[in-house]
């Protein structure tokens, strides 16, 4: 099961990361930068599917395309800005991991502007003039 | 999967190596050639680095279609 290998591999990493950690913390660093990158591309396939999935049912229930575009935009905008945090965290650098964290939350209201101001407009269409 | 860990191992192995050369150049006394093989060692990790966390958002990108 994929599982188990993904749970071997972080096993294995975070062994050599204490193995390298006194001499060079900076190939620690390295590895578990690595390793995260190694651990996303092993659920890669899933994720995919999943938005093939919700895609597929998206255009089955006819929803406007822009929506889902949004969502999955703010979806990725949050995955890679934790990624960020958490590394820059694992690296000692807290304030560096809250900066990350608070540009994410921007961008992502951003990206949700249009879908706020619809969903004011249709209420407002409901209220009797 | 095994080349993903053994990526892994490689750069383990270059660490190791490198805190090596690092400690035998310091006790024959060259100083500033140790600073210079970490170095060394330091940017060829990083290069690799660099490439592989390039690929991982070029992944991310096309898989949460993002336009900007």
């Amino acid at each position: 099961m994929v599982i188990i290998q993904i749970v071997t591999i972080a096993i294995v990493a975070s062994l050599l990361v204490l193995l390298v950690k006194e001499q060079q913390p900076i190939f620690a660093f390295v590895i578990t930068i690595l390793t995260g990158v190694i651990l996303f591309f092993f659920i890669i396939e899933s994720v995919t599917e999943v938005i093939d999935l919700i895609r597929s049912l998206s255009k089955k229930a006819n929803i406007n395309e822009m929506y889902l575009e949004t969502i999955l935009q703010i979806i990725g905008i949050s995955y890679i800005a934790e990624f960020g945090s958490q590394l820059t965290k694992d690296a000692g650098l807290a304030s560096v991991a809250a900066k990350i964290e608070l540009a994410g939350k921007i961008f992502i209201i951003v990206l949700a502007v249009p879908i706020l101001t619809a969903v004011v407009e249709t209420i407002l269409n409901f209220l009797p003039q | 999967m095994y080349q993903e860990a053994a990526v892994l191992f490689q750069i383990a192995g270059i660490g190791i190596i490198v805190a090596m050369i690092h400690t035998i150049l310091k006790q024959m006394g060259k100083e500033e050639y140790a600073q210079f093989a970490s170095l060394i060692g330091f940017i060829i990790v990083l290069i690799f680095v660099v490439n592989s966390i390039s690929d991982f958002f070029q992944q991310i990108k096309s898989v949460f279609l993002f336009q900007g």
